[in-house]
């Protein structure tokens, strides 16, 4: 039997896609659908996205060949919650920006890593409110010039994947977008395990962050993504000083405990045996 | 034990009542977020839902609650939440959503004291202008407001059954004091309840969101690839951010899918409306002091009627306005400083005098003796 090559068009529906060129969330998609196929699926039937407001949620909604659920504004894991306990057999995925994801949606990220909700939450952080024209965002670097910080941030970014892992996720790896070989091996492994898994991609966006940060292009971004990105092994050795505008990349935790769907439906098979004895 | 509601005689207060009938019209879905003076709505389901094999959960705010219900609605499911004015304000954005994407889904709003914390135990009739204008944008509302320990049952069911009809968000819109109050209340026999249930769609089909006035509506993970938005989008779910035809399509559609059919959606009951010097309009815990008040002025002589609004949204016009032919004078008791009222009197007219009752403050009601007292200084 010979190995089918991958071909994005079969994901996707025939709808022009919006995304500025140079743009890393077209990485993400095609990493992810690449990922998708070197697990052995062929399609995206047994898939339900989910996304909410902000560049990034179009990379399911509508583009994928399958259910996609966009909804508001850092919402999409809340919704993921319904989907998923009426629906505990299909693989619920979801894609978000670091607004969307860690910004205003903060609190539903931690407590679904909390209740070790059985979802995969891919986050592509470009650092920036890219949708409204470049706002400063939770993850923007600090110093960083956006349009609303135009004397540079003054505020210090957000660590996404180490608080996903201290909430209780499951499954927690960061890359950048210039390490694509290490991205699609995590998205292939967080496709075949269970509980709340969350990749972090740091990714360009020349267009709305780039141009004001002092980047000539896309290309420089992605180096520049590439040349600080810092393994997570040798980051443990260096002081906090020295990480100082470093992307610590890697695996931050991958551990087993029983998802809430599970433990909810255990739970009411006992109700209902209670309800039968009486 | 049967699988789910009973046929039998209760002593309920209100919240359970609710709770109960969304087991009965096979809810199958309940996320909130504790909130006096609903929070017996989400005990009651976190306890009786999983017997029935449904999902009970506690969500971190409102947002995340109503988020939960209209997904688990796109996987299938009917759904509820509960809530009181605080949450209720949380959740409009979202029901905006569940309008546009036409989600099936029950908001319960237990109506307290506002604005903001207010009193929080005490009773008030003021978000009924909310539930018609809550979400931002073009849209219409269907709300209904029971009375009674029993019809906040009978109207639990209908919003669910509405909701299911017309593909959109339902609220019901209950108080405090008809949440909290007990009553004897005899359930009627399951099968002879009608339940209905969201159209499906056959398996070729493509057309969620339109061309129909209310598309079929699959379920995610059936194979249909749906894709959903809240974002304007045509007949196929595929979006449209700046077309103008599809936004006008897409909007009017939906609102013309609720109001072309508000003479099947709206319900109330009429008293004597057309033979009446002075009419009353009316809806949930107030109605109960009009009843009183309408035998007390009979007593004296008086020709008095009423409507009550079951329905508060659409609006019942018709049948104000048939009140409105009769009574020279129409009294508005509310527990809020005027909402309903305006409403009248942009159905009445100019012929007739609609006059305000407004009480608001520590959940105290409008007795019948000043509903009284307001009737005979109309009538003088």
């Amino acid at each position: 039997m010979t190995e089918e090559s991958f071909s994005i068009k079969k994901y996707l529906r025939d709808v022009p896609l919006p995304f500025c060129p140079g743009c890393g969330a077209v990485t993400v998609m095609s990493e992810f659908l690449r990922a998708v196929h070197e697990t052995g699926y062929r399609n995206l039937d047994k898939f339900v996205f989910c996304s909410g407001i902000g560049c990034s949620a179009w990379i399911p909604s509508p583009h994928f060949k399958a259910d996609s659920v966009h909804t508001l504004h850092g919402r999409s894991i809340p919704v993921a919650t319904g989907i998923k306990l009426m629906r505990p057999d299909v693989n619920v995925v979801v894609f978000g920006g670091d607004g969307d994801i860690v910004g205003i949606g903060l609190s539903h990220f931690i407590h679904a890593a909390r209740r070790n909700l059985d979802i995969f939450v891919i986050m592509v952080n470009n650092m920036i409110y890219g949708m409204t024209g470049g706002q400063v965002a939770p993850t923007t670097p600090f110093k960083s010039k956006t349009t609303t910080t135009p004397y540079g941030s003054f505020e210090y970014p957000l660590d996404a994947a180490r608080l996903a892992a201290t909430a209780g996720a499951a499954y927690v790896a960061r890359w950048t977008t210039a390490q694509t070989t290490e991205l699609r091996s995590s998205l292939k492994k967080a496709l075949e395990l269970k509980g709340f898994r969350f990749i972090e991609a740091v990714s360009q966006c020349p267009t709305a962050f780039g141009r004001r940060a002092g980047f000539k292009n896309a290309g420089e971004m992605v180096r520049w993504l590439r040349d600080n990105a810092v393994p997570l092994e040798e980051a443990e050795k260096l002081a906090e000083d020295e990480l100082a505008g470093k992307i610590v990349t890697g695996e931050f935790v991958q551990k087993q405990r029983p998802t809430l769907d599970k433990v909810v439906y255990s739970m009411i098979e006992e109700a209902r045996k209670k309800v039968e004895e009486i | 034990m049967k699988k789910r509601s009973v046929e039998n005689v209760y002593f309920w207060q209100g919240n359970e009542a609710c709770a109960e009938a969304a087991l009965a019209a096979d809810c199958r879905f309940f996320a909130g977020y504790p909130i006096t003076p609903a929070s017996e709505i989400a005990e009651h389901l976190a306890r009786r839902l999983p017997q029935t094999g449904g999902v009970a959960l506690q969500m971190e705010d409102e947002l995340a609650a109503i988020g939960a219900v209209v997904g688990a609605s796109w996987a299938g499911a009917k759904a509820m939440t509960a809530t009181s004015g605080p949450g209720f304000d949380l959740m409009q954005e979202t029901i905006g959503w569940a309008f546009m994407t036409e989600t099936p889904c029950v908001i319960v709003d237990v109506q307290r004291l506002g604005p903001s914390t207010g009193q929080a135990t005490k009773c008030g009739q003021g978000d009924v202008m909310q539930a018609r204008w809550g979400t931002h944008g073009d849209y219409v509302a269907i709300a209904l407001s029971p009375n009674s320990v029993r019809e906040t049952f009978d109207l639990t069911i209908r919003a669910f059954n509405l909701a299911e009809k017309y593909r959109t968000p339902v609220v019901l819109l209950t108080d405090e004091e008809i949440a909290h109050m007990r009553e004897r209340v005899t359930v009627p026999f399951l099968e002879s309840m009608e339940i209905i249930n969201r159209r499906k769609p056959k398996p070729n089909e493509k057309m969620f969101f339109g061309s129909d006035e209310v598309p079929p509506m699959p379920s995610v993970g059936e194979g249909f690839d749906v894709a959903v938005t809240g974002s304007t989008h045509d007949e196929y779910g595929i979006r449209f951010t700046s077309d103008p035809d599809v936004h006008k399509r897409l909007v009017e559609r939906l609102n013309g899918k609720i109001l072309d059919h508000a003479e099947e959606i709206v319900e109330t009951e009429t008293y004597n409306i057309s033979k009446c010097e002075v009419g009353i309009v009316c809806f949930g815990c107030t109605s109960r002091s009009v009843y009183d008040a309408v035998e007390l002025a009979e007593a004296k002589g008086h020709k008095v009627g009423y409507v009550r609004l079951k329905t508060m949204w659409p609006f019942p016009e018709k049948t104000v306005k048939q009140l409105s032919k009769t009574a020279s004078k129409i009294i508005i008791p509310e527990m809020n400083l005027k909402q309903v009222f305006y409403e009248v009197q942009r159905v009445a007219g100019d012929s007739t005098k609609v006059v305000p009752l407004n009480k608001i403050g520590g959940g105290v009601p409008i007795t019948p003796e000043e509903m009284l007292a307001k009737i005979e200084e109309e009538i003088r």
